[in-house]
């Protein structure tokens, strides 16, 4: 058995060994666009995808007779004190009708604030149907001390929406993202 | 009998007994097969693949056995030569594939089922906190009083302590119960406000995550009425033991009633915070409040548990500016654990609180926080 | 090697130097089954306290913050500690030897991948020192609980996983390289014997998923410190998509603690049934599908948290499907026993009760695997009764079977039969005991990581605990057993057991400091 040519065999085979490291490492972080990609595809996490752009034609002979119950829901996540909530609890839409529903936020702190809601839909089949032309959610809120909003949510439900679904809840989380240095300026000035 | 072999005996005797003290029905050993069509049917299936199993087990184990009693060099066996052969190998390939698909058939079945939330008559959300869950029903109409409210672990510290016997339901008893009708397909929305929780009852075979910033939703239509007892199933800290569910199924025109005196109550609840208490009221209820609420953490003794749970005695807040404590207890102290008390407690029970530990654990402020103080102070922010 | 080539007539260095800057194989398994011995008692005592604590209804001796620490300490110091360094430890001394090789293919890193481990354990302990105590949200320290509701000492828990990571890479590297650069001449794949099969394949399994475990708590770093949102929903992250990457590592990680455990009990039973081992090629076959299978079963773990019914219907049938190759080895090992000529000395003893044992384990893995039941079963007693059959009376009897039947090869004086056997009984009793009751306890509602329960756990946990005492205490006579075998003893002679086949058995006992510098003659490797 030759050393020499079993170095070189043993240095080749590291080489390979090493790379398949260094890519499963990669594979680990290429494992988060992935998901977002399936979730976007199946709604698998009931996450509701961004911005309705397209063109939507809308004619009243076209609607369907079925009708399907929406229900609102607001919550705030913990270390959140806003008083968030939906100003509908539910609304009842035919598939392809556009609906306009309001939420209210105010800020109870006497400081400024940055909140992001985050929206969820159940059952989760149903988050790819839910197309949101306009939504408080796609950007952050910025409320100044007791500032109070009413904020939209314009949205129609795709006519392919399986008939099987009759409701469904969109869920709103509001998170606290005020970066750290705000929350710290607002102690200094109190 | 050799006084060894009555030793034996007598620790066996004594094993024995100290097993059936409170040896309890057969809902111990195994499943529960509860009061839902699902939850029987989870039930059923998990009979079926364990019946699989034992007879899979019996045959393996059996010819196992054999040999070893058998075929042992003591015996004077001689091994056989044999090594291989492809004709058993398919065979046992293929006899469990195809169990495993009579397994897999009633499986896919119920997990349909399962997973078929359409077509509910209630809606409750459920909403997971360290450590307490938040019940909400959905309303139908704007103009409808909300009904939603904590559910709080009612066992004392002191049970827990071991310091007070332990009551029949001890760590399974909560302050406030969900209440649902009975015969109704109910939807739960499941959801969390801090770390991952999980709902679970046994009795209705539901269990579901609750995500922080995520909907999860399940359904139960329970059949009788009666108490299902239930506790978080995934660790969410320090108090994950004791956040139990508690869910009350009543008769439909029982359930009626007590909906509505709970939508009675949250308009009154607005009102009564104009009372005026004592010192010594207040003092009494405070004590009641902080046990169940606050001790978890800051002890009852109000040593706390530093550094992640402060002491309460001598500590800077409780002893210092009247309004910053308040405003603590009603906000918290966000990136702390201390959590936001202005909607889990009403404001004369706020008003309590505030009052016993600024007066207990050593602390002697002698203020009295009246209800209304605390309720003008959570009116200001709305 | 080299090096190893160039003092291969002298003996080892004297002193701590020896162990310090040792190359040779011999002496880092040694290294590596002594600091998995050490874990396993330290593992063992977070265990201890936890079960003193559960012995009766109320809290008794710790805090429950403390009781979190102990389950998450216990589940990492055993998985990383004490069962995955003694299967490096044992295919250290045993592959080059299995195979012809003069040591390792790449010892200076071999020396480098044992030594980083008792750094990453020492960070690891010392959060438990730490004024914001140790790690407490459990061994798959699910997010957010270990990124925004984490401890302080999160940082070290992180360090010490991607050091133990390294380490397991390094040392999988080497095992792949050797098996596949340095066997002997005429050693062909599948004349290899299934300790270095399931080895190769386990190797593999570590370099494809331990990076992804780097890779995961890289992310937690980032978003503890750095502000990323990869678990965080407030900045469009998704906690659930933590779990899905720590279980794409940690479903083969399972098997990474099993695999190894299959190729020592291949070994054994055929010894003691002097009999060869029955469907060599099938089981080669099974490993490598349980080690393909084992990618694509990592949601089973995730049943309840909301995956849509086609998801949970493809982990349903996928974990199912393990039943087969899995069952495939069982009824391999059986046959292997049936019509054999057996004698019961301790390995063989532990390697029956890890067919029994294990196969148990597998049977409530398969009810598992039924989504509806698991329901029920999820997160309950039922799985910690599930994943102890297969890790305790399975992966950790496998690797005491290993010990006793290679120690005379090790030593080179047979070990004390009768304390061996005192061992097993105790052991063996004492693991029924501790976990049985469990599988009752979930069913009837116990959720696993609690440190206290309602009234009606209070019987079964009772006597779970004093299975646990019984096992623990137990495993001190192993000490005892090891240490008396390497004073002294009755000699052991180069076959050491009368039906033991291979080329390890062709050395002499204990095994000289450097084997098979020289090839072996090709007519000593025998078809498995």
């Amino acid at each position: 058995m030759a050393n020499a040519k079993n170095d070189n065999a043993n240095t080749k085979l590291v080489k390979k060994l090493f790379l398949i490291t260094v890519g499963m490492f990669g594979f680990g972080f290429a494992m988060v666009p992935m998901y977002d990609v399936i979730c976007d595809i199946t709604g698998l996490n009931g996450k509701t995808s961004g911005r309705y752009t397209a063109e939507l034609e809308q004619s009243a002979e076209q609607l369907e007779e079925r009708q399907i119950t929406v229900q609102f829901l607001a919550q705030n996540n913990e270390g959140m004190s806003w008083a968030f909530r939906a100003n509908d609890p539910q609304v009842k839409v035919k598939p392809g009708e556009v609906k306009v529903v309001s939420y209210q936020a105010k800020n109870v702190k006497d400081y400024a604030m940055t909140g992001q809601a985050i929206p969820s839909v159940a059952p989760n089949e149903a988050a790819q149907y839910l197309k949101k032309i306009e939504c408080f959610c796609f950007a952050e809120q910025d409320l100044a001390p007791g500032e109070e909003v009413e904020m939209a949510l314009r949205f129609f439900v795709d006519k392919d929406i399986p008939k099987h679904i009759t409701k469904l809840t969109l869920s709103y989380s509001l998170f606290d993202i005020t970066k750290e240095q705000n929350a710290a300026e607002s102690v200094a000035v109190r | 009998m050799l006084p060894k072999a009555k030793l034996w005996l007598g620790l066996v005797v004594a094993a024995l007994t100290m097993l059936s003290t409170n040896l309890q029905a057969a809902w111990d050993l195994n499943m529960t097969q509860g009061v839902t069509q699902i939850s029987r049917e989870t039930y059923d299936i998990h009979m079926t693949i364990l019946w699989w199993c034992v007879a899979i087990g019996v045959v393996v184990f059996g010819v196992m056995l054999w040999s070893i009693i058998n075929h042992r060099k003591s015996k004077g066996a001689v091994s056989a030569t044999f090594h291989e052969s492809v004709k058993v190998e398919i065979v046992w390939t293929v006899i469990p594939f195809i169990i495993l698909i009579l397994m897999a058939i009633p499986a896919t079945d119920v997990l349909t089922k399962a997973y078929d939330t359409t077509e509910s008559e209630l809606d409750i959300k459920i909403t997971g906190y360290q450590w307490r869950w938040e019940y909400t029903y959905l309303r139908q109409n704007a103009d409808d009083e909300e009904v939603s409210f904590y559910s709080i672990m009612s066992t004392s510290r002191e049970e827990i302590s071991n310091e007070l016997p332990k009551e029949e339901h001890y760590l399974l008893d909560v302050d406030k119960p969900l209440v649902i009708p009975v015969n109704k397909k109910v939807r739960f929305l499941i959801t969390s406000n801090d770390v991952i929780h999980a709902w679970w009852v046994p009795d209705f075979a539901v269990k579901k995550d609750a995500i922080p910033g995520f909907i999860n939703e399940s359904w139960t239509i329970v059949e009788e009425p009666g108490v299902y007892r239930g506790q978080c199933a995934e660790l969410c800290g320090i108090d994950h033991g004791f956040m139990p569910i508690v869910v009350h199924a009543l008769e439909q025109d029982e359930y009626d009633a007590w909906y509505a005196e709970q939508q009675e109550n949250a308009r009154m609840t607005r009102e009564m915070a104009n009372t005026v208490v004592t010192m010594s009221e207040s003092l009494e209820q405070g004590e009641e409040v902080y046990n169940r609420t606050c001790a978890g953490c800051h002890q009852v003794n109000g040593q706390g548990l530093p550094p992640t749970f402060p002491a309460l005695a001598d500590n800077a807040v409780v002893t210092g500016d009247l309004l910053e404590n308040i405003d603590v207890l009603i906000n918290g102290r966000p990136g702390t654990p201390m959590a936001a008390f202005g909607r889990q407690l009403t404001p004369v029970e706020l008003a309590a609180v505030t009052t016993y530990i600024r007066n207990s654990f050593g602390n002697t402020t002698g203020d009295l926080v009246q209800p209304a103080e605390v309720n003008s102070i959570i009116q200001a922010a709305q | 090697m080299s090096a190893a080539h160039d003092d291969h007539h002298h003996g080892p260095a004297k002193g701590l130097r020896r162990w310090l800057f040792t190359t040779n194989h011999k002496d880092i398994g040694t290294l590596y089954l002594w600091f998995s011995f050490a874990m396993f008692l330290l593992g063992g005592s977070f265990a201890m306290v936890i079960r003193a604590e559960l012995f009766q209804p109320g809290l008794q001796l710790v805090d429950p913050n403390f009781f979190n620490q102990m389950t998450t300490m216990h589940g990492l110091v055993m998985v990383f500690g004490a069962v995955m360094p003694a299967f490096v430890g044992l295919a250290n001394w045993m592959l080059p030897m299995m195979i012809g090789a003069p040591d390792m293919a790449l010892p200076r890193m071999n020396n480098w991948s044992f030594w980083i481990l008792p750094f990453a354990f020492a960070m690891l302990a010392s959060t438990l020192l730490m004024e914001s105590g140790a790690p407490n949200f459990g061994w798959t320290f699910y997010a957010p609980l270990s990124t925004t509701y984490a401890p302080d000492s999160v940082t070290f828990f992180i360090f010490a996983v991607h050091i133990m990571g390294a380490s397991s890479i390094m040392g999988s590297i080497n095992i792949i390289a050797t098996i596949l650069n340095l066997r002997a001449p005429g050693m062909t794949l599948m004349k290899m014997p299934l300790f270095v099969w399931t080895w190769l394949i386990t190797a593999y399994l570590l370099i494809a998923v331990m990076p992804v475990l780097a890779g995961v708590v890289t992310m937690m770093l980032f978003d503890i410190h750095f502000g990323t949102s990869f678990f965080n929903a407030a900045g469009g992250g998704d906690p659930v998509l933590f779990q899905h990457v720590f279980w794409f590592f940690g479903h083969p990680e399972v098997y990474i603690m099993i695999l190894p455990a299959f190729g020592v009990v291949s070994a054994i039973i055929p010894t003691f049934a002097r009999k060869r081992l029955f469907g060599y090629d099938s089981m080669v076959y099974a490993t490598a599908s349980i080690a393909f299978l084992s990618f694509i079963v990592w949601a089973h773990h995730m049943f309840t948290v909301g995956m849509p019914i086609a998801g949970e219907l493809f982990f349903m049938y996928a974990t199912m499907l393990i039943a087969v190759p899995t069952g495939v080895k069982v009824f391999n090992w059986v046959a292997t026993m049936f019509r054999g000529s057996m004698t019961f000395e301790t390995p063989m003893l532990f390697a029956i009760a890890f067919v029994v044992l294990f196969t148990m384990g597998g049977f409530t893995g398969l009810m598992l695997a039924v989504t509806p039941a698991d329901f029920q079963y999820h997160d309950t007693y039922f799985v910690v009764a599930h994943f102890h059959y297969v890790l305790v009376p399975g992966a950790v009897f496998s690797i005491m079977a290993a010990c006793y039947y290679w120690l005379p090869k090790w030593t080179g004086y047979m070990y004390d039969e009768r304390l061996g056997k005192l061992h097993f009984w105790l052991s063996f009793i004492g693991v029924n005991i501790l976990f049985f009751p469990q599988h009752f306890l979930g069913l009837a509602g116990m959720p696993r990581r609690i440190p206290d329960y309602a009234l009606q756990f209070a019987d079964f946990n009772w006597i779970s605990s004093i299975g646990g005492f019984l096992f623990g205490a137990s495993q001190l006579i192993l000490l005892v057993v090891v240490i008396k075998c390497i004073k002294g003893g009755k000699k052991a002679t180069a076959q050491v057991w009368e039906g033991a086949q291979g080329l390890e058995w062709t050395v002499d006992s204990p095994a000289p400091y450097h084997t098979f510098t020289t090839p072996p003659d090709p007519k000593l490797i025998h078809d498995q």
